[in-house]
């Protein structure tokens, strides 16, 4: 087998201010350079530890892909995946080792990257193509089965910002879906849209794989990553903790990092800028007499609680907790002002210290593994934080309805019903 | 294309990822190699452009019309630049020609890769392509008010000469000397969003500083050779000279194309020296 991606010591450092979506004035910089020779006095009366303002997202990763291999790469918010996928595809230069590609590098970073919301679906298409750099030519070739592919035919020569999200991601897709280089680069484009679609898109990533082209796919969908691949490295904090057959990576991730005994606090460092005004502290799954927990039963209420913080008051802030299965198909999501009365109550919160507490009905969840995953955002307005996997727990289903029976109940729910039975 | 199929994998280029240091080489086939996607981005930039405009593509005809009727009214009457022998109407829409193209080119594309954050950050390309794109796609307009100056021409019985073949290395000259510029602001505004103000405000003086509204022929002595720095003074003065016939450009025009080929050659590898952090500073 041929090595076609090989990654040698990679690392890319950010420096905190001069990181992701931060940018700097003149003047910022005028009075920076004005501050430096004092700095420098201090700096000398009071060394400071090297490097305290800068992160390292990636950090001496080092890993081969052989040709026609389907890697998978898995790890928390912040471990480096977008990092690493961002450095294979070339947005972003590493600051130390080498990266050594043979073949076209195809990257679904985000699908529908510069559609343009006055072009038409046809418009789009091409211009979509080129910008994945596909050839005129690949995409005219290729524009039936695109289309049909998209289901949106009949709207193809309406301007895409009359589409509805649905059709808009199918179309963005169906593009980013035909593009055929030797190696491509996916990362979590199955997070989007319906279980229809979702299926669909899993599907043709598997002809992918198929047809012997090597993929490297960045997932929060631990199904879809046992499906997909054989093979996946786990990343935590920027560096390379373990490369193992899908199956023990997915164990392996699932049983790491703060996720234990039914908490999961968030370090100071684990928190992204970009979270602030919103600090989260701790997701707890707390028991019936208020222990927290690792194992719940399922006969019993549990309680969901999110504490966090706010450093400034926040309008129309609701707090999402999204309950999964740890192979991740979803079971509910709630949020804190679900409820109107709830919700007219708190149309903004004062900064401060809150915890948003949610009880969970006795006899709903099936006996299993469960992950829980939260969500600060202002409605259209601002996603403020998020953990798509933050904690797992798991639901013991002891004394559940049918336990008399030893077979295995499928379906994430198992619900006490109230049935009759009627002689008629 | 069987050639290129029966390549083993073996024998495909390899390409090598890692830290640049000092100054980039320009890298022009890469550019090359995405060509089409360069005529894409034009061809977006020009069809959204008058989108959802109730009045369409008909601006690109009535913007040209209002400024010749407001220079001619400003200028040429109050100012009195309107003197005899001078056909100020025609004066003006032949500054107003090249320097609508110059203003339009140079404002799309200082703000062209901050305009395209979502592409830098999620796709790779030659970046160069954006604001070498966003420069061309004003060619269009600039056709549009080519021929309402050639109306102007019949009108007034101007002589139709083989002075206009000039037009076109002018034209070049002017679209170069756009993204000369371009290239350093829109570097520099991934850094310094500073630059989105500086703009509009650099074009307003730089319009004074160029012969938009009067003939170059009123600067003389040394101020000249200050002024011809400046490379659309030469520039402006050529389109004028193409057009109207009177001074040819001489030595301002040798001074613009040295002036433009500095900047244009500092502006590509200054962006280049630049790009790499294009996506972790935009």
């Amino acid at each position: 087998m041929t090595t076609v991606v090989r990654v040698d010591q990679l690392s890319k450092r950010y420096r905190i201010g001069l990181g992701p979506r931060r940018y700097q004035t003149l003047s910022e910089n005028i009075t920076h350079a004005l501050g430096a020779p004092l700095r420098a006095i201090r700096r000398v009366q009071a060394p400071k530890a090297d490097g305290a303002d800068t992160i390292w997202a990636l950090r001496d990763v080092s890993f081969d892909v052989s040709e026609g291999q389907v890697l998978g790469i898995i790890g928390r918010n912040g471990a480096g995946k977008s990092t690493l996928l961002k450095v294979l595809s070339r947005i972003t230069e590493p600051s130390e080792g080498s990266v050594s590609i043979r073949g076209r590098v195809g990257s679904l970073l985000e699908v529908g990257t510069g559609f343009h919301p006055e072009l038409t679906g046809r418009e789009n298409i091409f211009l979509n193509g080129a910008i994945l750099g596909m050839k005129r030519s690949e995409i005219a070739a290729k524009f039936d089965e695109i289309i049909a592919f998209s289901e949106v035919a009949q709207f193809i020569d309406t301007p895409v910002k009359r589409y509805s999200s649905g059709m808009y991601l199918r179309l963005a897709f169906a593009v980013a879906a035909h593009l055929e280089p030797e190696i491509l680069v996916v990362d979590e484009v199955l997070a989007v849209g319906d279980a229809e679609f979702q299926k669909k898109c899993l599907g043709k990533m598997g002809d992918v794989a198929q047809q012997g082209r090597t993929v490297l796919f960045v997932s929060h969908n631990m199904s879809a990553i046992l499906r997909l691949t054989q093979e996946c490295l786990v990343l935590q904090k920027g560096c390379l903790s373990l490369r193992a057959p899908a199956s023990e990576a997915v164990d392996y991730y699932l049983s790491a990092g703060h996720t234990s005994a039914g908490e999961r606090v968030w370090d100071a460092d684990e928190i992204p800028p970009s979270a602030a005004p919103f600090r989260p502290i701790a997701l707890r799954v707390k028991n019936k007499s208020g222990k927290v927990v690792d194992s719940i039963r399922s006969t019993e209420p549990f309680t969901i609680e999110m504490e966090y913080a706010l450093e400034a008051p926040l309008t129309a802030l609701r707090i999402g907790v999204y309950l999964n299965t740890t192979r991740g198909e979803a079971v509910f999501t709630s949020f804190d002002t679900d409820d109107d009365a709830r919700f007219e109550k708190h149309p903004s919160r004062e900064a401060g210290h809150y915890c948003s507490r949610c009880a969970v009905p006795a006899d709903m969840l099936n006996g299993g593994r469960y992950s829980l995953g939260v969500n600060a955002s202002s409605y259209q307005i601002r996603r403020y934080f998020g953990d798509e996997q933050a904690l797992d727990f798991t639901v013991d289903s002891s004394g559940a309805p049918g336990m008399q029976w030893g077979e295995p109940r499928p379906g994430p729910i198992r619900p006490r019903l109230k049935w009759e039975i009627i002689r008629e | 294309m069987t050639r290129t199929a029966s390549l083993t994998k073996s024998e495909m280029p390899m390409l090598v990822i890692r830290p640049s240091r000092g100054w980039s080489a320009l890298n022009l086939r890469d550019l090359w190699t995405y060509r089409e996607l360069l005529y894409f981005m034009v061809w977006r930039d020009i069809k959204v452009r008058y989108k959802q405009a109730v009045l369409g593509v008909a601006w690109a005809v009535l913007m040209p019309v209002v400024n010749i009727l407001i220079f001619t009214f400003v200028f040429g009457t109050l100012f009195h630049l309107n003197q005899a022998g001078v056909n100020y109407p025609l004066l003006s829409a032949a500054g107003l020609l090249p320097w609508g193209l110059f203003a339009g080119a140079l404002t799309r594309s200082s703000l062209s890769l901050v305009g395209n954050t979502n592409l830098i950050t999620k796709v790779y390309f030659p970046r160069l392509i954006i604001p070498i794109s966003s420069v061309l796609s004003g060619l269009v307009d600039f056709g549009i008010s080519f021929l309402i100056v050639l109306c102007l021409m019949f009108y007034y019985h101007a002589p139709l000469t083989w002075n206009m073949l000039w037009l076109i290395p002018l034209t070049v000259l002017v679209v170069l000397t756009a993204l000369s510029v371009g290239l350093w602001l829109s570097a520099l505004n991934v850094q310094y969003r500073d630059v989105t103000h500086i703009v509009p405000f650099l074009i307003t003086t730089w319009m004074y500083a160029s012969p938009v509204a009067y003939s170059a022929s009123l600067v003389t002595g040394r101020m000249r050779i200050v002024y011809g720095l400046n490379p659309m003074a030469g520039v402006i003065q050529g389109f004028r000279w193409a057009i109207m016939g009177g001074d040819p450009p001489g030595e301002l025009f040798v001074v613009a194309i040295i002036m433009v080929a500095i900047l244009f050659v500092s502006g590509l590898f200054y962006f280049r020296r630049m790009e790499r952090t294009f996506a972790d500073t935009i």
